[in-house]
C-alpha cells in the first residue's frame, strides 16, 4: 500500500507540475476514486503535499526576483481568511457535497487548460489603490528591470478570497485561480503572477492545515508517502519540461480530468464516497 | 550591521529562499526518519483508510505531537515532520513581518502581522 501510494503520488506530482495544475487536483481523485480512501483523509494528505511543493519551488523562485512580496502578502489576508473559513465549513458538510464541488472544480480546470496561454501583460496605467498600497514593482528581463503597475485590487482581493475558500474546502492549492486573479484581473505580468501565486499557495494551505490537523484529518502514515512522492514528482517535472506541454498531452490530460470530475460528481450525489 | 542600516527586499528574498529550502529538507528528513521507524515496527500492518475515524489526540494537538515525537513514538515523529512542514510557510510570514518592520514599512508590517495571526489561530485549532 505504501509503495503504491508513493508511486501514484510521484506520478501525480510529475503530471501536476507539467500541466501547472498542482498535485492536489490529481492526488485527491486518485486516492478517493481509485484507492477507496475516505475523501477527508485524502484532503489532509493533499494539503501537506501542497505545502511541500509550494515551499520547495518557492525556494528557487523567490531568489530570481520575480515574485511581488507586497502583492502576495496583501492578498494573503484574503486567501488565509478564505482558507480558514473553507476548512471550518468542510468540517460540517457531508463528504458527498465536497466531492460534488471538487468535481465541478475539475471540470472547470479542464476548461481552463484549453484556453490560450496569456500574453506578457502588465498594465500601462497605475491605479489609485495599487499606488496607495505600494504594489507596483519591477522584474528582471534580459534588457534590464521592467516596471509594471497593479490594477483592480478589490476585484483581485475578492477572487483571492474565493481561491482561499476552495483551497480550504478541498485541500488543493487553487493555483490556477490565483494566477487568474493576478494575471487577468490585476494585470500583473504572467511570470510575476505564477511565481507570486506559488509563494501564496503554501501560506494558504498552512491556514487550513492547522484546522484539519487538530480535527484528526491528517494521518501521518498515509500522508508521508504522498508528501514525499508529490515532492519528488514535481521536482522531476519542473526539470524535465520548462514551457507549455504539447497539445496532445494537454488534450489527453483534460479528458482524464473531465472523466474524474464526472465520476466525482456522480459518486458525491449517489453518496458512495 | 549598523543601527540605521536598512534591509532591502532583495536581501530578504535571498534569506527567505534559503529558509524555505532548509525548512522543507529538515521537515522531510524528520518525517522520513519517523516513516522508516514506523515501517520497521509495523511492517505487517495493513492500514485502513476507507472509513474515516479521526486521528487520536496525540496526533492532533501541537504539543501532544511534539511530546510524542520526543518520546520517539514513530507515528508522532512522522506527524512532527508534517507539522514542521506546515510551520515553514508560517515561519516565512514571520520573517517577512520582521523584514517589513526593519524596512520601517508600517503598513505592510501590519498586513503581515494580520496574516501571521490568522495562521497561528488556525494552527492552534481554529476554535473561537
Amino acid at each position: 500500500m505504501t509503495a503504491l501510494l508513493a508511486c501514484g503520488s510521484t506520478a501525480a506530482g510529475f503530471i501536476g507540475s507539467l500541466t501547472g495544475l498542482g498535485g492536489g487536483v490529481i492526488i485527491i481523485p486518485l486516492l478517493s476514486l481509485l484507492l477507496g480512501v475516505d475523501i477527508r483523509y485524502a484532503i489532509g494528505a493533499s494539503l501537506v503535499s501542497v505545502i511541500a511543493t509550494s515551499s520547495g519551488a518557492a525556494a528557487a523562485y523567490v531568489r530570481e526576483g520575480f515574485s511581488n512580496i507586497r502583492v502576495g502578502m496583501f492578498l494573503e489576508v484574503a486567501t488565509t481568511l478564505g482558507a480558514l473559513g473553507g476548512a471550518i465549513v468542510a468540517l460540517h458538510v457531508a463528504p458527498g457535497v465536497i466531492a460534488v464541488i471538487f468535481g465541478g472544480v475539475l471540470l472547470y480546470s479542464a476548461y481552463l487548460s484549453f484556453r490560450a496561454p496569456p500574453g506578457d501583460g502588465g498594465a500601462a496605467e497605475a491605479s489609485k489603490l495599487g499606488v496607495l498600497l505600494r504594489m507596483d514593482g519591477s522584474y528582471p528581463t534580459p534588457e534590464g528591470p521592467r516596471h509594471y503597475h497593479v490594477r483592480s485590487v478589490p476585484a483581485g482581493f475578492g477572487l483571492m478570497a474565493l481561491a482561499g475558500v476552495l483551497s480550504g474546502l478541498l485541500g488543493i492549492g487553487s493555483g490556477a485561480l490565483k494566477v487568474i486573479a493576478m494575471d487577468r484581473v490585476m494585470k500583473l505580468p504572467f511570470k510575476v503572477s505564477t511565481t507570486t501565486s506559488n509563494f501564496m499557495i503554501g501560506v494558504t494551505a498552512a491556514a487550513s492545515a492547522g484546522v484539519y490537523l487538530s480535527r484528526g484529518y491528517i494521518d501521518p502514515v498515509l500522508s508521508l508517502p504522498i508528501m514525499v512522492g508529490v515532492l519528488a514528482g514535481s521536482l522531476a517535472g519542473s526539470r524535465v519540461l520548462t514551457g507549455a506541454p504539447t497539445r496532445a498531452l494537454r488534450i489527453a490530460f483534460a479528458v482524464t480530468i473531465v472523466l474524474l470530475g464526472i465520476e466525482m460528481i456522480y459518486k458525491g450525489f449517489s453518496g458512495r464516497l | 550591521m549598523r543601527y540605521r542600516h536598512k534591509v532591502t527586499d532583495r536581501q530578504v528574498e535571498w534569506f527567505i529562499g534559503g529558509l524555505l529550502r532548509a525548512g522543507v529538507i529538515a521537515a522531510a528528513t524528520i518525517a522520513v526518519a519517523g516513516g522508516i521507524g514506523y515501517l520497521v515496527r509495523h511492517a505487517e500492518d495493513s492500514p485502513q483508510y476507507a472509513i474515516f475515524r479521526a486521528e487520536p489526540d496525540y496526533l492532533r494537538k501541537v504539543w501532544a505531537v511534539l511530546s510524542g515525537a520526543f518520546a520517539l513514538r514513530t507515528d508522532a515523529l512522522i506527524q512532527a515532520g508534517l507539522l514542521a512542514l506546515i510551520a515553514v510557510p508560517i515561519l516565512r510570514v514571520a520573517v517577512s513581518m520582521v523584514a517589513f518592520a526593519l524596512e520601517r514599512d508600517l503598513l505592510y508590517s501590519l498586513v503581515t502581522a494580520l496574516v501571521l495571526g490568522i495562521l497561528l489561530f488556525s494552527l492552534l485549532g481554529g476554535r473561537i
